[in-house]
C-alpha cells in the first residue's frame, strides 16, 4: 500500500498509471473493433457474438468493471497531471512558439475529454439503449445488434458524431501509442522511428475499421435485413 | 634572497613527495571537524579540493561567482588531460612527463613541483574513471589516448571535445556528494572581494552576494584560492567573461607575492577576431593540429581564395621550421610563427590577422567521415561562428590569450607567503614555467585539488586548532568597511564612460604592448599609459544602479579596477625579465633565426612581486630555480 | 560585413518579487557576425550611455559549454538554431525584424532580474544523487574496468548535458525529465554507477518532483531545443530505471 501511494505520488508513477491504463483501453478498442466488424458477415454472425458475450454475465461485468476503473484512473490521473503541469509552468512566454508542433500532442487532454463524452453517449445509445425507443423492440429480440447498429447509424447526426469521435480517438492514439511505450521505457534510438510509425499506422487502421461501419450504413451498403 | 622558502623536501627527486607525505603532520579525525576551510572557486582545482577536504572531515565553505559550481571555466577545456599511464606502451613514464613539462615550460618551473605533478597524474585518471567520467574508449573497452602538442608520446585522455566539462562534472559530482552530506556548504553567485588577515595569517574573506548585494565576512582556519587565471586583462581572451584577477590581486594587495605575471600563454588555434564588438575569442582545440596543416601564402598580400593558391605557393611554416614536431610544435612557438607570417604581410582573411588550418589532406587520406567523427563538434562550432564550412575550405586561425602561467607565489605545499593562504590551479604559478603544454592545465587543477592540498594543508592546520577568529574581529570589520567604501566610490563617480569601454581599451593596450611580443619600448609605453587610463577610470566611469540589487556593471567595475592595477604589474614584470622564454618573447632577446633567447645566467628564477602600497613600485623578489635532474638545454622542436 | 537594425522587446523585471513586462528598444547597427549576446552587449552600452541600467542576463563562457546563458528568443529557448544563445549569431535574423527576448520560464526557475533566472533546483537534484561514491584516492587502476565502447559512447552522449535548463523552458509543463534523464543515464549506464543505481534514480526523481517541475507528457519540445543534442531516449531510460528501482525498493 505504502509502495502504491509513493509510486502514485511520483511524477513517473502517475505517468505509468496513465500508460498502463491507456494500453488496456487500446486493447479494448482493438477487441471491440474485432467484434464490430462482424457486422459485415451478416446478422447471424454478429448477433451470435453478442449473445455469446451476454451468456456469461459474470465475466462480462468483471471486464466492464475493470474497463471502467481503468478509464476512470486514466482520466483522473491525466487531469491531475495536467493540473500539476499547469502549476509548474506558472507563467507563459509573452511570445509563444513551438519547435515540435504536432496537433495530436497538444490536444491529448481535449481529445480525451471529447472522447469521454462520446463514450457516455455511446453506452447510453447502444448498451443502455435509453436514447432510441426503437431499440427496445428489435425484430430478432434483445441480441439483434445488427439491426440496432444499422438503425442507429442511419441517423446522419449519430454517424457524424461517431465519425468525429473515432477520428479523435485515433488522433489520440497516434500520439498516445508511442507515448505509452516511451513512458513504459520501451524506446531506443534504433527502435524510435519504427515505434513512432507503427503507432500511427495502428491508429489509422483502427480508424478505418471503426469508420467503415457508419460509412457503409450511410452509403446503403449495410442495410437492415428482415428476419 | 630569500624571503622565499620553497620548502622543497630534501632527497632524490622521485622520493621527495613520499618523504613529504610521511613527514607531514596529521590531524586526528575527531579534530578535523573543528577546522573550517574556505575554498574560493569551484573549477577543477576548487571543486576537487572542496570535495576532498570535505570528505576528509573538514568543514568547508566553497564560493563561486557563477550560478552553479558546474559552470566554472575549467568546463571549456576541450582537448584532454595528460597522464603518465603509458597505456600505449610508447615509451612514456613519469620521468618523461616531468621532463616534457619542464622543457615545455622553457625551464622556468620548479623541478620538485613538476615531478610531483607527473607522479600523481596517474591517480587522477583512476579517480576520474571511478567517478564515472566517460573518457573515450577503444572497442576492447580500454581507455583511448591521443597525442598533443609538445609531446611525442600518446598520453592524453579525452572525452569527445569536452574533456574539461566531463572532468569538472566529475569533480562537481564529488562536491555535490559532500554538499548533500553537509560537509561542504556552497555559496554560488557570491564573489570574493577581499582577503582578511589576522595576525599575519589568512583567516577569512569578504564576499558580496551578487543577488542581494549584501557584503559579509566569513572566517576560517585557512583560505584556499582556486580562482583561475587573469587572461581577461587582455579583454579579449578565451576565458569566460566573468574570469577575473580580483581574488588573487586583492590577496596580493594584502601581502601575497605575485609570481611571474608576465607569463601568459597565447594559444595558436583560435578563431580570428572579426570586429570591435567582439566580446571573447573562441578556441579551436589544439587536437585539430593532429590532422590539420598550418599554412600561409608565400607571397605577401595574396588575397586569392585558399583553393586557388597552388601547393607550390603555400608555406607550411611549422612543418618547414620544425620538421620533427611539425604541426604539433608547442603553443608558444606555433603562435609566434603565425604572428611572424602575419607581420610579414602574409596573413589571411579580411583583417590579415589569420593563417590557414587545412584539413584537405587528411580528408583525402582518411575520408570526411573519419574527420567528422574526430572533430565534428569543432567544425560545427566553427561554422556557427564564421558561417564557413571547414570541410570545404580551410579554417582561419589566429593566436589568442588562453592561459596564464603566472599566479600567486606558492611553496611546495601550495601555500603562499601568507601563512594560511593556499593557492591552487591556474591561480598559482607553480608548474608550467613560461609555457604550458596542452592538456596539462586540467592535470594540474585536479592534482592540486585531489592529491596535493589534502596532504599539505595539515602542516599548517595542525598547530592552528582553536585559533579561528570570529567575524567580529576588527580586521573583518575593517575589511568589510573598505569593501563597501570601494563599492560606494564606484557608484558615486557617475562619469560618462561604461566599464566595458575601459576594459576594452586596457585589453587592446595590453595586447599591442605586452602581448605575443614585447620590447622595452612597448612596455615603457604601456607603463606610462596604464596609470592615466586608471586615473580616468576612477574619474569618469559610469556605474548605474545600486549595490543592493543584481548589478552586473558594478561587478565588472570592481574587476576592471583590479585589472587596471594588475596590468601595470604584468608589464613591469615583462620589462624586468630581460630574456625571452616560453610565452614571454622580448624582441631584444632572440636568436638570428627568430627563436626565443633565454638567459639562464640571470633569469633562471621566479620573480615574485610584493605589493608596496598604492602608487609605490612593487618589490621584486627572486626564487632561484635549481635544476638537479634536467639539463638546461635550448628548447628545440626542430 | 552587413549590419542590422532591429526592434527588441525585452523582459525587464527589477527583482524576484517585482512585476515584469516587455520593454521595446531599438538595437541599431548590429553586425551580422556578432553573437546574440554581443548584440545585447551593444544594446547595453547604448542604454547605459543614456543613463538606463543595463539589461541583466546570465552568460559566462560564451562558447556554448558552461550552460549559463539562457533567454527565450521569439518564444524558443536559445533561439532558432539549436545551439546555446551565446553561439547564436545575428546572421540568423533579418534587418528590421522584431525580436522577443524573455527569461526561461518555469515555476522551478524563478526570475531574479530581467532575463536572469535561478536554476539552483538543478544543483539540488544532483546533490540528491547525481554522483558515484568514489572516495578520493581509493580508485583502482583506470583500465581495470573495461567499458565496452557502446556503453561508453551512450554514457558520453548523456553526459554532454550542459545543465542550461532550455529543456525545462521549452516544455509546456516545465518538466525537467530530459535533464534528469541525461544525468541519470550517464551514471546508470556505466559499470561504476551500478551499486548506487536504484538509490540514485529514486532520489533524483523525488527531488525533481519536490522542486516543482512538471511531468513529462512526451511532447519532445525539450529534445528539439537541447543545445547538447540529448536524445529523448534518456527519458524512457529514466522511466524504466525509476520503476525498477521503486519496485526493488518496495520488496527489500
Amino acid at each position: 500500500m505504502k509502495f502504491l501511494a509513493s509510486f502514485y505520488g511520483s511524477s513517473i508513477g502517475k505517468k505509468w498509471v496513465v500508460a498502463l491504463t491507456g494500453l488496456m483501453l487500446v486493447g479494448y478498442v482493438v477487441g471491440h473493433l474485432v467484434g464490430n466488424l462482424q457486422i459485415f458477415a451478416g446478422p447471424e454472425q454478429i448477433n451470435q457474438y453478442a449473445a455469446m458475450l451476454h451468456s456469461m454475465p459474470k465475466a462480462l461485468w468483471v471486464i466492464r468493471a475493470v474497463l471502467i476503473a481503468g478509464l476512470f484512473l486514466h482520466v483522473f490521473t491525466t487531469l491531475k497531471l495536467a493540473a500539476e503541469n499547469k502549476a509548474a509552468k506558472a507563467r507563459q512566454n509573452e511570445r509563444r512558439a513551438s519547435t515540435a508542433p504536432k496537433p495530436a500532442k497538444k490536444t491529448m487532454v481535449l481529445s480525451g475529454l471529447v472522447l469521454l463524452s462520446f463514450i457516455v453517449y455511446h453506452l447510453l445509445h447502444f448498451t443502455v439503449r435509453s436514447t432510441d425507443p426503437r431499440f427496445h423492440s428489435l425484430p430478432r429480440g434483445e441480441h439483434d445488434v445488427h439491426t440496432m447498429v444499422i438503425l442507429g447509424f442511419q441517423n446522419p447526426l449519430v454517424s457524424g458524431f461517431y465519425l468525429l469521435s473515432v477520428f479523435l480517438l485515433c488522433m489520440h492514439l497516434s500520439h498516445g501509442l508511442q507515448s505509452v511505450l516511451q513512458t513504459l521505457g520501451i524506446n531506443s534510438k534504433s527502435l524510435r522511428d519504427t515505434l513512432n510509425k507503427g503507432g500511427q499506422t495502428v491508429s489509422w487502421i483502427l480508424f478505418a475499421g471503426y469508420a467503415s461501419i457508419p460509412v457503409a450504413v450511410l452509403l446503403n451498403k449495410l442495410t437492415v435485413v428482415a428476419p | 634572497m630569500s624571503v622565499l622558502d620553497s620548502k622543497i623536501p630534501s632527497g632524490p627527486l622521485d622520493k621527495k613527495w613520499e618523504k613529504f607525505k610521511f613527514e607531514s603532520k596529521l590531524i586526528n579525525p575527531a579534530n578535523k571537524r573543528k577546522y573550517e576551510v574556505i575554498v574560493v572557486g569551484s573549477g577543477l582545482a576548487g571543486a576537487s579540493a572542496a570535495a576532498t577536504l570535505g570528505e576528509l572531515g573538514f568543514k568547508v565553505k566553497c564560493f563561486c561567482y557563477q550560478d552553479s559550481p558546474r559552470r566554472a571555466h575549467s568546463i571549456a577545456a576541450q582537448g584532454g588531460i595528460n597522464a603518465a599511464k603509458n597505456y600505449q606502451n610508447d615509451g612514456d613514464s613519469v620521468h618523461r612527463l616531468f621532463y616534457d613539462t619542464i622543457k615545455g615550460g622553457d625551464f622556468r618551473s620548479r623541478e620538485a613541483n613538476v615531478y610531483r605533478l607527473a607522479q600523481v597524474s596517474t591517480n587522477i585518471i583512476d579517480q576520474c574513471v571511478a567517478q564515472g567520467v566517460p573518457f573515450a574508449r577503444e572497442y576492447g573497452g580500454l581507455l583511448a589516448n591521443r597525442s598533443f602538442g609538445g609531446a611525442q608520446v600518446s598520453r592524453t585522455f579525452y572525452a569527445r571535445g569536452q574533456t574539461g566539462q566531463q572532468l569538472l562534472l566529475g569533480a562537481y559530482s564529488a562536491l555535490n556528494r559532500q554538499i548533500a552530506a553537509g560537509s561542504v556548504q556552497m555559496f554560488p553567485r557570491t564573489e570574493m572581494l577581499d582577503l582578511v588577515l589576522v595576525d599575519g595569517h589568512a583567516k577569512g574573506i569578504i564576499v558580496r552576494n551578487m543577488v542581494t548585494g549584501a557584503v559579509s565576512s566569513h572566517a576560517a582556519d585557512c583560505v584556499v584560492l582556486a580562482t583561475g587565471g587573469y587572461g581577461n586583462v587582455f579583454y579579449l581572451s578565451t576565458n569566460a567573461k566573468g574570469c577575473n584577477v580580483t581574488a588573487t590581486y586583492r590577496a596580493h594587495r594584502k601581502g601575497a607575492y605575485f609570481a611571474n605575471p608576465c607569463f601568459t600563454q597565447i594559444h595558436p588555434t583560435c578563431i580570428p577576431v572579426s570586429g570591435d564588438y567582439q566580446s571573447k575569442l573562441t578556441l579551436m582545440s589544439e587536437s585539430l593540429r593532429n590532422d590539420g596543416r598550418v599554412w600561409a601564402p608565400k607571397t605577401k598580400g595574396d588575397k586569392r581564395p585558399p583553393q586557388q593558391i597552388p601547393e607550390s605557393e603555400r608555406d607550411y611554416f611549422l612543418e618547414r621550421k620544425y620538421p620533427s614536431f611539425g604541426n604539433l610544435a608547442p603553443r608558444d612557438i606555433s603562435s609566434r610563427s603565425a604572428k611572424e607570417a602575419c607581420d610579414d604581410g602574409r596573413g589571411v582573411g579580411e583583417s590579415g590577422l589569420g593563417v590557414y588550418l587545412d584539413f584537405a589532406d587528411s580528408i583525402k587520406r582518411l575520408g570526411e567521415k573519419t574527420i567528422r567523427e574526430r572533430y565534428g563538434n569543432l567544425f560545427e562550432m566553427y561554422e556557427q561562428i564564421t558561417g564557413e564550412d571547414a570541410y570545404k575550405t580551410p579554417m582561419r586561425i589566429f593566436p589568442a590569450v588562453h592561459y596564464t602561467m603566472g599566479g600567486l607565489w606558492v611553496d611546495y605545499e601550495l601555500q603562499s607567503n601568507i601563512p594560511g593562504l593556499f593557492v591552487l590551479g591556474e591561480a598559482n604559478f607553480s608548474d608550467h614555467g613560461a609555457n604550458r603544454l596542452g592538456a596539462s592545465a586540467l592535470m594540474q587543477g585536479l592534482a592540486d585539488g585531489y592529491f596535493v592540498i589534502p596532504y599539505t594543508i595539515g602542516n599548517y592546520l595542525a598547530p592552528q586548532l582553536g585559533k579561528r577568529p570570529s567575524t567580529d574581529h576588527p580586521e573583518f570589520k575593517k575589511a568589510e568597511a573598505d569593501t563597501l567604501a570601494q563599492i560606494q566610490r564606484l557608484l558615486a563617480i557617475k562619469g560618462r564612460r561604461t566599464v566595458d569601454s575601459f576594459h576594452r581599451e586596457l585589453g587592446l593596450l595590453m595586447w599591442d604592448l605586452c602581448g605575443m611580443a614585447r620590447s622595452e619600448k612597448s612596455l615603457g609605453r604601456a607603463l606610462s599609459r596604464i596609470p592615466s587610463l586608471r586615473e580616468e577610470f576612477w574619474q569618469n566611469v559610469n556605474v548605474l544602479g545600486a549595490n543592493e540589487e543584481i548589478n552586473q556593471a558594478l561587478e565588472k567595475a570592481g574587476r576592471v579596477a583590479d585589472f587596471l592595477e594588475f596590468g601595470e604589474l604584468m608589464c613591469l614584470d615583462a620589462l624586468e625579465r630581460r630574456e625571452s622564454c616560453g610565452g614571454h618573447f622580448r624582441e631584444e632577446f632572440q636568436t638570428p633565426d627568430g627563436e626565443a633567447l633565454r638567459d639562464d645566467q640571470n633569469f633562471a628564477h621566479v620573480a615574485a612581486w610584493e605589493y608596496a602600497g598604492a602608487g609605490n613600485r612593487p618589490v621584486r623578489h627572486a626564487e632561484a630555480l635549481n635544476y638537479e635532474n634536467v639539463h638546461l638545454s635550448t628548447r628545440s622542436y626542430k | 560585413m552587413k549590419h542590422l537594425n532591429l526592434k527588441v522587446k525585452v523582459w525587464r523585471q527589477k527583482n524576484a518579487s517585482a512585476e515584469g513586462g516587455l520593454v521595446e528598444y531599438e538595437a541599431r547597427n548590429i553586425p551580422e557576425d556578432a553573437s546574440f549576446l554581443e548584440m545585447l552587449d551593444i544594446l547595453n552600452e547604448q542604454l547605459q550611455e543614456k543613463g538606463e541600467p543595463a539589461i541583466a542576463f546570465d552568460h559566462d563562457c560564451r562558447e556554448g559549454i558552461c550552460g549559463m546563458c539562457s533567454l527565450s528568443i521569439n518564444g524558443i529557448p536559445h533561439g532558432p538554431s539549436a545551439t546555446t544563445t551565446c553561439q547564436l549569431y545575428m546572421r540568423h535574423f533579418k534587418d528590421g525584424e522584431t525580436i522577443f527576448i524573455e527569461p526561461f520560464r518555469a515555476r522551478a526557475f524563478p526570475v531574479l532580474r530581467d532575463l536572469m533566472v535561478d536554476r539552483s533546483a538543478f544543483d539540488r537534484i544532483q546533490q540528491a544523487g547525481g554522483y558515484i561514491t568514489a572516495r578520493t584516492g581509493s580508485a583502482q587502476d583506470a583500465n581495470a574496468i573495461l567499458i565496452p565502447k557502446p556503453a561508453a559512447d551512450k554514457a558520453m552522449e548523456a553526459a554532454a548535458c550542459i545543465g542550461c535548463g532550455a529543456c525545462v523552458a521549452a516544455c509546456p509543463n516545465g518538466s525537467a525529465m530530459l535533464f534528469v534523464g541525461a544525468k541519470a543515464t550517464h551514471l546508470n549506464t556505466l559499470p561504476q554507477g551500478q551499486p548506487e543505481r536504484n538509490q540514485r534514480t529514486l532520489a533524483m526523481v523525488r527531488k525533481m518532483d519536490a522542486e516543482g517541475f512538471g511531468n513529462c507528457s512526451n511532447h519532445y519540445e525539450c529534445e528539439a531545443v537541447c543545445p547538447a543534442n540529448i536524445p529523448l531516449t534518456v527519458i524512457s531510460q529514466l522511466n524504466r530505471d525509476f520503476v525498477k528501482a521503486a519496485v526493488s525498493e518496495s520488496v527489500q
